[in-house]
């Protein structure tokens, strides 16, 4: 069997506040295969950033992941010193995130960021650089390339520069590409074709993705499997067609319900009462127990842990009996 | 009575965006405008829900804010209950048919005075069209319409700030219907919102409509949403309407080349499979839009007349090669 490109074991992040320790993501635990792509979806506070951005070191202090490693190749990335860490990131692991901005500095010509990320981690000259941060704008769809790569960000259209983020994380061939809700801010035509540029070139330089976003219906079109989170944890994690079509958590089974189809019209959609717990607040248990429709006395007292009660698929939850584990 | 209750007509809004004008001297430049909104026109049916979906800029919030009176048009005509509410209606007038109409929109934050607790919120409209309630009578209607809403009346002591998003949001609602009125405007009222806390106000709104008839003017730019919400859609692109059709026809069989591209570009949730065609470009500066059909450089049927004649709406779409004949099915 292949070895898992990325490996998240445990992983807990930790803020200190005036009112405790809080904890916003806990014992996070998953795989992603080479050139897999990865999902990550749950609502806003659940996790998704927070767990991605303790993947790639870049945790706000005074938060800090409290337990759990995070291995690249089997190597662990969690403990390496900072300039070490740098080193990974655009390296060997790119990043998209919601704000072209975040990646681009706006006082700089796109081709001067491009050629200084490939030449800091590739050895190349200034020439060949430029040429292949040529290659990748037109790679990603940014007509005339050759013209526009002496462009400032501010002169591209919101959909037109996150394509230029992702030329910007593919420059250093990365094996995993972190994505933090690449398509959010923009209109669904344009999120459509951004979704395809970053699906098409990962899949063809064997990049593995990690897709971050709060849409189920992004993940549909884009992951490989999915993992759910629910107030900083995983709540089921399987291939993203089981999950959608025959949700194990009902969590994830509320979830889906309250999403409008195109395909039907329903009358009422169905309804998950009340919202996700602050993370001062939440409940003893089972995360999701007050808003469970099947919450039983264990789930008020005892936390599921993610077991797995189909190959292949884990859920957290205790309708699922544990000896059906494998 | 008869008739519709909301009658757009022809509407437009330019706004000026040019420079100042030392700078317009110096530079030689001309005065700059955005054609927020184009030559718009659709009814709205007592008690139905009509959707006006687009891209962001399409003129979504502009259209809105034009019916409740927010903005003055530049040419055009909005009818409520057969009356012009461009024509300068007298005070006591006036008074009659803005209470009738109310807006909700997508940062309930934005517009809910952060320093009032909720029930003074709720209750203004209260104070502004029926001065004469009492103050005991006033504080039961308030707890009446949390209750409503799905809030407790004990909530009224409270600031917005000490509730979720989607809790002000029902605030606002609570507000909103607080002068009883028969027609809301709706402007991306759950776009802010996480989909389980979504789902929960589309249904409360539509709860809302059938228990007191209200009639919606439902603004998104999300298509699932509107498909869920809504009786007749109207299809926005750079302020034109492309194509208003009911809600079943429209998704059964778009018209509009842009229309099907929109759907086309809708994730396919239920991963059914169902053929797409890419879609192409982006949405050209409203400040120079080109010329003919706005939609032309993206268009796969364009040609010579869509490249130079605007195409107006006909049996519900705006489109040459529709009314040509040469849209494949
Ligand atoms: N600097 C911080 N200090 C304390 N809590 C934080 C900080 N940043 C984020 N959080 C909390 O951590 C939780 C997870 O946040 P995040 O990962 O951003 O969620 P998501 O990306 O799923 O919307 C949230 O409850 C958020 O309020
Ligand atoms: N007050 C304003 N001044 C100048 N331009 C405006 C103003 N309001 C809206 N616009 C422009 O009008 C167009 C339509 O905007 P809007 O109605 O807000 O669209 P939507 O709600 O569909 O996103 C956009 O190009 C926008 O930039
Ligand atoms: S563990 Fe219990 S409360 Fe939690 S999701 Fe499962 S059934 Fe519901
Ligand atoms: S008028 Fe012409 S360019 Fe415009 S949508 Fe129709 S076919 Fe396309
Ligand atoms: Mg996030
Ligand atoms: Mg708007």
């Amino acid at each position: 069997m292949t070895e898992p490109l990325l490996s998240v074991r445990g992983l807990t992040v930790e803020f200190p506040t005036r009112h405790g320790i809080l904890t916003a993501v806990e014992d996070i635990d998953l795989d992603i295969m080479p050139g897999e792509v990865l999902g990550m979806v749950g609502e806003s506070g659940a996790g998704k950033s927070m767990t991605g951005n303790a993947i790639i070191g870049l945790i706000e202090p005074p938060g800090r992941i409290a337990r759990g490693e995070v291995l690249l190749k089997g190597q662990r990335i969690d403990n390496l010193p900072p300039d070490e860490m740098r080193a990974i990131r655009g390296r060997r692991i790119g990043m998209i995130f919601q704000d072209p901005l975040t990646s681009l500095n706006p006082l700089y010509r796109i081709s001067d960021q491009l050629v200084e990320t490939i030449r800091t981690h590739l050895p190349l000259s200034r020439d060949a650089a430029l040429k292949r941060a040529i290659g990748l704008l037109d790679d990603v769809g940014i007509p005339d390339a050759a013209r526009r790569i002496d462009d400032y960000p501010h002169q591209f259209s919101g959909g037109m520069r996150q394509r230029v983020v992702i030329a910007l994380a593919l420059c250093a061939e990365p094996d995993l590409v972190i994505a933090d809700e690449p398509t959010t801010a923009l209109d669904v035509s344009v999120q459509a074709q951004i979704i395809e540029v970053m699906k098409q070139l990962c899949a063809e330089r064997g990049a593995a993705i990690l897709l971050v976003t709060h849409d189920m219906g992004v993940i549909a079109e884009t992951a490989d499997r999915v993992a759910v989170m629910y107030a900083g944890r995983i709540a089921e994690i399987g291939p993203v067609r089981d999950v959608i079509k025959h949700a194990m958590h009902p969590y994830t089974a509320g979830l889906m319900g309250a999403i409008p189809r195109l395909g039907e019209n329903l009358d009422r959609l169905s309804q998950i009462p009340g919202a996700m717990p602050r993370l001062s607040a939440i409940p003893q248990g089972c995360a999701f127990n007050p808003r469970c429709p099947r919450v039983m006395d264990r789930c008020r007292v005892d936390r599921p842990g993610l077991l797995e009660p189909v190959p292949g698929r884990r859920v957290a939850c205790w309708l699922y009996p544990e000896e059906a584990q494998a | 009575m008869s008739g519709p209750l909301l009658d757009v007509r022809n509407l437009s809004r330019r706004f000026d965006v040019s420079k100042p004008w030392l700078n317009r001297k110096i530079e030689g430049l001309e005065r700059l405008y955005v054609k927020a909104v184009d030559d718009v026109s659709f009814t709205v049916n007592r008690g139905e829900t009509f959707a006006l979906v687009g891209e962001s800029g399409s003129g979504k919030s502009t259209i809105a804010r034009l019916i409740v009176g927010l903005l003055k048009p530049t040419a055009g005509e909005i009818f409520f209950d057969g009356q012009s509410l461009a024509k300068g209606l007298n005070g006591a007038e006036a008074r009659r048919l803005r209470r009738r109409f109310q807006m909700i929109f997508q940062d309930p934050l934005a517009s809910l005075n952060p320093r009032w607790r909720v029930t003074d919120i709720i209750a203004e409209p209260l104070r502004v069209f029926e001065g004469g309630m009492a103050d005991r009578e006033r504080r039961l209607r308030v707890g009446e319409l949390l209750t409503l809403v799905g809030l407790s009346p004990e909530d009224g002591v409270k600031f917005p700030h000490q509730f979720s998003g989607g809790q002000r949001q029902r605030i606002a609602i609570a507000r909103a219907l607080a002068a009883r009125p028969e027609f809301i405007v709706c402007d991306e009222p759950t776009s802010a919102l996480d989909v389980s806390v979504q789902a929960q106000i589309l249904n409360l709104m539509k709860d809302l409509q059938r228990e007191f008839g209200l009639t919606y003017v439902f603004i998104s730019h999300n298509l699932q949403v509107v498909r869920h919400m809504s009786d007749q859609i109207g299809v926005l692109y750079l302020g034109r309407l492309a194509e208003v059709n009911s809600a079943a026809g429209l998704f059964a069989a778009p018209r509009h080349p842009y229309t099907r591209m929109l759907l086309d570009a809708v994730p396919d949730i239920e991963m059914t499979g169902r053929g797409r065609r890419k879609v192409e470009g982006e949405i050209p500066s409203p400040l120079s839009p080109p010329p003919g059909c706005t939609f032309h450089p993206r268009c796969p049927l364009a040609n010579d007349r869509c490249r130079r004649e605007v195409p107006h709406l006909r049996a519900g779409v705006a489109c040459h090669a529709v009314e040509e004949g040469r849209v494949p099915a």
